[in-house]
């Protein structure tokens, strides 16, 4: 027994001693994360607002794009920009093309839940709004977006977490982000329970507060 | 290089994408029983009032709902042999699907039973129903019918994420993508070909949740 708990505290020693490849690893899955949430957020509610809009066509149009990414994982989707769009002649490396597949996706989600929003103001409010004599784009952003935006907040942290997850699967094409470093350490320390743990406890750290946040936003509506 | 498709390669390859394809809709119906059955368990033991039972499954729906699939996988993947336990890769992939989505499913499952209202429960028990009667006879058929379009979603997020599988080195749909795309240096093929049996697999599944949420609007108003 003793030599067991030996060999595992010397396992545990030499994941320690990884700590710099880990730390770099969970710095990219957020860095990931980040980009995927700023550029994802901001063109999803662009894609949003034009699909909640009257413009049917428009509206049928980003419906119909952000279906396929719904409908699809997204490794494949990261498999098709890593290989498909340097056939078109755009070369990319695995950070771009990671950003753009994870941008991508969480402007799909971000986008039906930016419209499902909008489209839970009260008509009243749009009615009143139209008569005091604003225009269309003050109803937008004076009105709808902000009453919107307060009633889908717990979605969108939810879609982060959800982000920082998928984010794991860059991993698949050589970037060395948190899952990616686990994977290199237990090449060398092969024990797969202790260096997953540890690398389940940095997406935990990450994720967990935002989940519980989201969780308690909820709770308050 | 162009873009355009070449047909004559995917009908060459369509019996491995077809093999994949059936793959895929096997692993993931095996790990949707296992994730209702693991769900029912978690949620079951979330709502008594022993902490012993409570804290145990909170837990895990915590953790699961905190940390990515592809490092759960990676956990039973590389970890278990450690445990000298060996099994094929598929089973590992089944046990970590089942695992993940069972978090999601107790969470609908609970939710399911809490939409129903305290008064009734109260006046099954004032009428001398036992605790299964009252499960039985009033909360789960009530339950049951707000669960299904959240079930569906859940297998939805459930196919998509078999893909991952692949990355153990499943054969399945997006291996068999992945294969005619690296090894064959024909990415455009092999990657939309997959996307596409994954969107036959999407719009069918939202097909159904669709003609149930018909079906249960007609059921409520009679």
């Amino acid at each position: 027994m003793n030599e067991t708990l030996a060999f595992l505290l010397e396992q545990i020693k030499s994941v320690i001693e990884f700590h710099p490849v880990i730390l770099k690893g969970l710095g990219m899955t957020i860095l990931v994360s980040l980009i995927g949430i700023v550029a994802g957020g901001l063109a999803g509610f662009a894609l949003g607002i034009g699909r909640a809009s009257s413009y049917k066509t428009l509206s049928f149009l980003i419906g119909a794009y952000t279906d396929i990414f719904r409908g699809t994982p997204v490794l494949v989707q990261l498999f098709v920009v890593f290989f498909i769009l340097p056939q078109a002649g755009i070369e990319l490396d695995s950070f771009s093309a990671g950003a753009i597949a994870l941008s991508n996706i969480t402007a799909c989600f971000v986008s039906e839940i930016v419209a499902s929003g909008l489209k839970a103001v009260p008509v009243g409010q749009l009615e009143a709004a139209l008569s005091s004599g604003l225009t269309r784009l003050q109803r937008l952003r004076l009105i709808a977006l902000p009453q919107a935006t307060r009633l889908i907040v717990p979605s969108l942290a939810g879609q982060f977490v959800l982000l920082v997850k998928d984010s794991s699967v860059v991993s698949a094409i050589g970037l060395l982000d948190l899952t990616r470093s686990g994977w290199i350490v237990v090449q060398s320390i092969p024990n797969g329970l202790l260096v997953f743990s540890v690398v389940g406890l940095g997406y935990f750290l990450v994720c967990y507060p935002i989940l519980n946040w989201s969780r308690a936003l909820e709770k308050k509506h | 290089m162009n873009l355009s498709l070449n047909f004559r390669v995917i009908g060459e390859t369509l019996p491995d994408f077809l093999t994949g394809l059936t793959a895929t809709v096997t692993i993931s119906l095996a790990a949707f029983v296992g994730a209702l059955i693991v769900g029912v368990i978690a949620c079951a033991m979330s709502l008594q009032t022993s902490r012993y039972l409570r804290a145990p499954a909170v837990a895990y729906i915590d953790v699961i709902r905190a940390t990515p699939l592809l490092a759960q996988l990676y956990f039973l993947y590389f970890g278990l042999p450690s445990f000298g336990l060996m099994m094929p890769e598929i089973m590992v992939g089944v046990i970590a699907l089942s695992l993940n989505s069972g978090a999601y499913v107790s969470e609908i499952v609970r939710s399911g039973i809490l939409a129903i209202p305290r008064g009734q429960v109260e006046a099954g028990a004032a009428s001398g129903m036992s605790y299964l009667q009252q499960m039985r006879l009033i909360i789960l058929p009530q339950a049951l019918r707000t669960m299904v379009s959240p079930l569906i979603g859940q297998a939805i997020v459930l196919v998509k994420d078999s893909s991952l599988l692949s990355l153990i080195s499943v054969l399945e749909l997006t291996r068999a993508g992945q294969t005619l795309a690296i090894n064959r240096f024909m990415p455009v093929e092999g990657l939309v070909t997959t996307a596409v049996c994954y969107l036959i697999i999407y719009y069918g599944l939202k097909l159904m949740a669709h003609a149930w949420g018909r079906f249960d609007q007609v059921g409520a108003k009679r």
